[in-house]
């Protein structure tokens, strides 16, 4: 029905944005962050539980297209039992392959994204979830992350 | 004013179908569907008349425009004079005096604001605008209010029928010094009533400003009749060049207002110290304007009455409301603004389709469409959306295009179903 656009919308994104795993929030978590779309009006937040340095759980809440909800449900499912530098280190490359298109190393189920880098317009959409986990693992997450830089004027 | 009388209408029913041969872009696939282009609420095409204007401007009349002595500076300023005295009969203004030709609405909205905004609003004074406003009828008020202690009020949108709440106008109009409102709501299609409104800010002692930026080109826009002091509205929108627009404003608020840019062109005599500027229209306009936009802009007016503006706004309203009907038969589709005396657009939400993924795969067939907040942020705010898919429909639409729209409506929703 829309060929031309099966390499942005793989079967496996589509079944992650009509049945998002981990979307809930999450009680115990020890890591929150937000991440916002103020041109689209997405707005996601993602909630993380770790023990030491390892994430143990991975939930995110919020609104957003087909392919930034399809993002943060693949990225909860994939950071659960690694530590904040390989989580680091998976960041770097998704965010390779939804830019350049290039794979650097493996990165599981997420290689469904590497048709991403043709639709210019939708690599915020799939890399905002990504945003949002780095900020909270920096410890950044007391403004929300936004794909628009913000410059808000005094009584604006 | 003689000579500069719109053309006469012919008294048959438009032949649409060959008014649409007069754009040549529309004539083209986009991934292997003819294009079906449903943005015109953004910016309109532009007919052959008003390309061929621009052509002939630059091959044979360009110079730059006032003070020239040799023949081609004569014939630009004579066009870029005749393009004012044209918009002063197309929007009925008492002089072209009344006329400041700007790079569109957002600019005239901003010179009102600047110049005339922050002589004549002070600290405490009311600016009363609509909760319909696109963010370039909204923010430079709030940058004024912010500059100048005045305090911006709303008047409300009723729900997803789009319409303004004026139960307590008269009650709202106490203690304001402006009222700015859109005259047809960009993303809700709704045709507000600007003429009763501004008669009754005027009796307020209210000064008024109408963005005519969706109506200039779909329906007659008189600002004697809608009694209004100031009126922008942007060339782009209604078949003429990008970047360009004009202003209008009563001339006796003209006088009173200072310039809004100082440089070449407003000033009568300059002194190392100080400077004297001209009156009417060409205070506003420092700098070498747009004298090709002027041009194009003409040609663009003498084409929309060509075809009538009355007629054209019939047909607007046949496609706004056929779309409407149309799509309300999608089950779970949310549809808003009013069903009927609605403007040639309109914005909807399909259950479980986001409106990125929507539009993007509308493009797919050939089916331009917005999905957005379409410069209406603190609106969806309310309406409780993120943003919606836009359908916005020009004289060169027909109703079968409106029915490819919903054919591939139900294919993105089955694409997008369990």
């Amino acid at each position: 029905m829309f060929d031309e656009l099966s390499d942005l919308y793989q079967q496996v994104i589509l079944d992650h944005c009509k049945k998002p795993r981990n979307f809930h929030e999450l009680p115990g978590a020890t890591v929150f962050a937000q991440g916002h779309n103020p041109l689209c009006g997405d707005q996601l937040k993602l909630y993380l539980r770790l023990e030491g340095d390892v994430i143990q759980e991975a939930s995110f809440v919020g609104s957003g297209c087909c392919i930034s909800k399809a993002s943060a449900s693949l990225l909860t499912d994939s950071v659960k039992g690694h530590t904040r530098a390989e989580v680091q280190a998976m960041f770097d490359k998704v965010h390779e392959l939804v830019t350049t298109g290039k794979l650097n190393g493996d990165v599981g189920k997420l290689a469904v994204f590497a048709g991403v880098y043709r639709f210019p317009a939708r690599v915020k959409c799939a890399i905002l979830a990504w945003h949002a986990l780095t900020a909270a693992l920096k410890g950044e997450a007391a403004q929300p992350v936004s794909t628009e830089t913000d410059n808000p004027q005094p009584g604006a | 004013m003689p000579g500069f009388a719109p053309a006469p209408q012919s008294p048959a029913s438009p032949d649409w179908a060959a008014i649409r041969q007069d754009f040549p872009i529309l004539n083209q696939q986009i991934h292997g569907h003819p294009l079906v282009y449903l943005d015109n609420a953004a910016t309109s095409q532009k007919p052959r008349s008003v390309l061929d204007a621009l052509r002939k401007y630059y091959e044979f009349d360009n110079a730059n425009v006032h003070r020239g002595i040799h023949e081609l500076s004569n014939r630009a300023t004579a066009a870029y004079e005749a393009a004012r005295t044209r918009a002063a009969v197309f929007f009925n203004a008492r002089t072209p005096d009344e006329i400041i030709f700007t790079r569109g609405t957002t600019e005239g909205v901003n010179l009102v604001a600047r110049s005339w905004g922050e002589k004549f609003i002070g600290k405490g004074d009311g600016i009363l605008i609509t909760e319909m406003e696109h963010h370039s009828n909204l923010v430079p008020w709030q940058m004024l209010a912010a500059k100048t202690g005045a305090r911006l009020h709303f008047l409300p949108v009723q729900g997803d029928g789009g319409l303004l709440d004026l139960s307590r106008l008269e009650e709202q109009l106490s203690g304001v010094k402006l009222l700015a409102l859109t005259h047809i709501s960009n993303s809700l299609g709704t045709v507000n009533p600007v003429a009763e409104i501004c008669a009754l800010a005027r009796k307020h002692g209210v000064t008024t400003l109408v963005d005519a930026a969706q109506s200039a080109g779909h329906r007659p826009v008189d600002v004697q009749e809608i009694g209004c002091d100031f009126l922008v509205a942007s060339s782009h929108k209604m078949c003429g060049p990008t970047g360009f627009g004009m202003l209008y404003g009563r001339g006796e608020i003209l006088e009173q207002t200072p310039p809004f840019h100082g440089g070449g062109e407003m000033i009568v005599t300059v002194s190392y110290e100080s400077s004297t500027w001209k009156s009417g229209a060409h205070k506003f306009e420092a700098g070498t304007p747009d004298m090709s936009g002027a041009v194009g802009f003409h040609a663009a007016m003498d084409y929309l009455d060509q075809i009538g503006r009355e007629r054209i706004a019939r047909h607007d309203q046949q496609l706004g409301e056929y779309a409407y009907e149309q799509l309300s038969g999608l089950s779970g589709i949310r549809l808003f603004g009013p069903a009927l005396g609605r403007a040639g657009l309109v914005s909807f939400l399909l259950p479980d389709v986001h409106a990125h993924d929507l539009v993007m795969l509308a493009d797919q067939r050939g089916v331009a469409l917005r999905g957005g907040h379409h410069c209406n942020q603190p609106l969806m705010h309310k309406l409780g959306v993120e943003s919606t898919a836009r359908a916005s429909f020009y004289f060169y639409n027909t109703t079968s295009e409106i029915d490819t729209l919903v054919e591939v409506l139900k294919d993105i929703r089955k694409f997008f179903a369990d």
